[in-house]
């Protein structure tokens, strides 16, 4: 059947090869020149960003925009670190993730071996609200987790902001972990107890290693999403000292509004902001993905 | 000495309290976070939860009766309207828009396409909050660069204010937003496109199937289920933009024109104190999402069984 269809194929292919073949080079190159134009559209913001940083105000406020950092300097990135203000952010994001991600990675690994290497009463239930509990939208809740932590004195501390944190990113990083976890055979690790390693050796050495992959995919995706966080952030850490970078950004949009400001230097401070999420992003893309749309996508 | 170790083993694998305790800590801090905030949100949603209370008055208990005041109230059903308006057109025009990268991901020479997927997973990593910065700045009324390119077309948009108008503000929002969500739109259909087994497309085409036949007979049905799950999530997520239109706020709009269920339920509570219906119309939208993730969470079980 399938070899009928083949030569029948190659008949027709052959009796009419030229202007096929040109067609097909014509659409082909139209749609480079969209795939092109798409790019560079969608590259854009980006590219302006990163184009602003490097531009002096008095550049920035002329009366035609510049489209290349023709005689930028770095300025402006200086005078954000001489702000004042940058750096105690940055400790409060830094601190923040160092938390959330040690302490999720340690409970979704251990709910991952739970779920992926025991069948026990009430696992369906607890995969069911992990699943529903990732789909939780931070709006439908933030008011009540402000009224909690103002009531044990947690507002603006890192403890408390953590917590949340970390109840919000824990379901999804069990979620990807589970996947590795099942993936190393338990028979793998029994063999090595079989050769004279003890339980805790044998986890070290033999299912340790085969982890890190999920280990460090799931440490990032906590990484990125503490990193980023807004909305609980502007309710929970009111004060100025303690805020996050997102925070501290959205401080100039605020003062936007009123006020003419050195868009230079915002675009410098959100560049800064946006470099480590773009590394590590990049590093994880492919997973997070496949992780999110689950079964739908094989591969 | 090893027998002995794998029979001690082998109960540990059936019958035990292993897996409870591996759970505790995810519990707890579930719980914690979750779980109270939620049931104090139900018991508010209850009462008259105001400033008075929030000075340790008790608070009397109304039963439906914010509920009731809320769905009476044509404000309410005005941004739950806008809300689902704005959601439902983002996520129209990012999955067609998506679709069509992920189609046209295909067709391009692989340096084209790599260039796309560059400029495409760079707007996908930037921080919600430097993306917003970026854009209030590419629209900001008088040194945007977008006024400039259309005031450089001859257009009327000197010194224009995108975010003043409600209908233009909710333009501008959603580009921002349909910029940040196609890049997975995207990448996802176009892993799903790699599964439509090339000889099967081909076969179709030696039988005289056109290339419209071909895609909504065969690839359409076959990447069916990523389109769909990526649909859902998209509804979901837009549903629930807070810090697009928060941001966009604060560079100076009208809150009240310009409010969707996340900044409306933000200004309750942490504007006016009004704790009580904050919670309500937190439960709402909370009862909502779970309506809409139903579906995805069954089909994500689907895969924890299989």
């Amino acid at each position: 059947m399938k070899r009928a269809l083949e030569l029948k194929g190659t008949r027709r292919v052959a009796a009419t090869p030229a202007p096929r073949k040109l067609r097909f080079r014509g659409t082909r190159l139209v749609l480079s020149l969209v795939g092109i134009v798409v790019a560079l559209v969608w590259f854009f913001p980006v590219y302006w960003m990163l184009n602003s940083s490097l531009l002096s105000n008095v550049v920035l406020t002329s009366n035609a925009p510049s489209f290349f950092p023709v005689g930028g300097s770095f300025d402006n990135f200086a005078s954000v670190f001489q702000g004042g203000s940058f750096l105690p952010a940055l400790g409060m994001s830094v601190v923040i993730a160092v938390v959330v991600v040690a302490v999720c990675l340690l409970f979704a690994f251990l709910a991952a071996v739970a779920i992926s290497r025991f069948r026990f009463r009430g696992r369906t239930s607890f995969v069911l609200a992990i699943l529903f509990v990732q789909m939780l939208p931070a709006e439908g809740l933030f008011i009540a987790q402000y009224k909690l932590m103002s009531s044990v004195n947690l507002l603006n501390s890192v403890l408390g902001i953590s917590i949340l944190y970390i109840a919000a990113v824990v379901p999804f990083t069990i979620w990807m972990l589970r996947g590795f976890v099942a993936g190393i055979p338990a028979d793998l690790e029994e063999a090595a107890m079989v050769d004279g390693l003890s339980r805790t050796q044998a986890f070290l050495r033999i299912t340790f290693p085969l982890l890190a992959p999920g280990l460090v995919a799931s440490g990032v995706y906590a990484f990125l999403q503490s990193w980023n966080e807004f909305t609980v952030a502007l309710v929970v850490l009111q004060d100025q000292s303690s805020q996050t970078l997102p925070l501290w950004l959205r401080g100039f949009i605020q003062a936007s509004a009123s006020k003419a400001i050195d868009w230079g230097q915002v675009m410098a401070a959100s560049t800064l902001v946006a470099i480590p999420v773009i590394i590590f992003f990049l590093l994880v893309q492919g997973r997070m993905t496949s992780g999110l749309v689950g079964g739908a996508v094989k591969g | 000495m090893t027998a002995t170790n794998i029979r001690l083993d082998v109960p540990r694998r059936r019958r035990s309290f292993a897996p409870y305790a591996l759970l505790i800590p995810t519990v707890v801090v579930l719980v914690l976070a979750m779980g109270y905030p939620l049931v104090w949100q139900l018991i508010t949603s209850l009462q008259q939860f105001g400033l008075a209370q929030q000075f340790g008055q008790p608070a009397p208990f109304v039963g439906l009766g914010n509920y009731i005041r809320l769905a009476t109230d044509p404000y309410l059903w005005t941004v739950v309207g806008r809300s689902l308006l704005f959601c439902f057109a983002c996520a129209a025009v990012t999955m067609l828009i998506g679709t069509l990268l992920a189609l046209l991901m295909r067709a391009v020479p692989a340096a084209i396409r790599i260039m796309l997927q560059i400029a495409l997973l760079l707007a996908w990593a930037m921080p919600v909050v430097a993306a917003m910065t970026v854009w209030t700045w590419l629209f900001d009324w008088h040194r945007g660069v977008v006024n400039w390119v259309l005031s450089a077309m001859g257009l009327p948009f000197q010194q224009h204010n995108w975010l003043q108008n409600p209908l233009s503000f909710f333009a501008v929002a959603a580009i921002i937003v349909v910029w940040m969500s196609v890049p997975f739109v995207a990448f996802s259909i176009f892993a799903g496109l790699t599964q439509v087994p090339e000889e099967v497309l081909e076969a179709a085409q030696m039988d005289g199937a056109t290339p419209s036949q071909r895609f909504w007979r065969i690839t359409v049905p076959i990447i069916r289920p990523v389109i769909s799950i990526v649909l859902l999530l998209q509804i979901i997520w837009d549903l629930r933009v807070f810090t697009q239109i928060k941001v966009l706020q604060d560079s100076g709009s009208i809150a009240s024109e310009t409010n969707l269920l996340g900044t409306y339920i933000y200004q309750l509570g942490a504007g006016s104190s009004d704790f009580g219906t904050a919670s309500a119309v937190s439960i709402f939208v909370l009862i909502l999402t779970i309506a809409l993730s139903g579906f995805y969470v069954r089909s994500m079980l689907k895969e924890d069984t299989a």
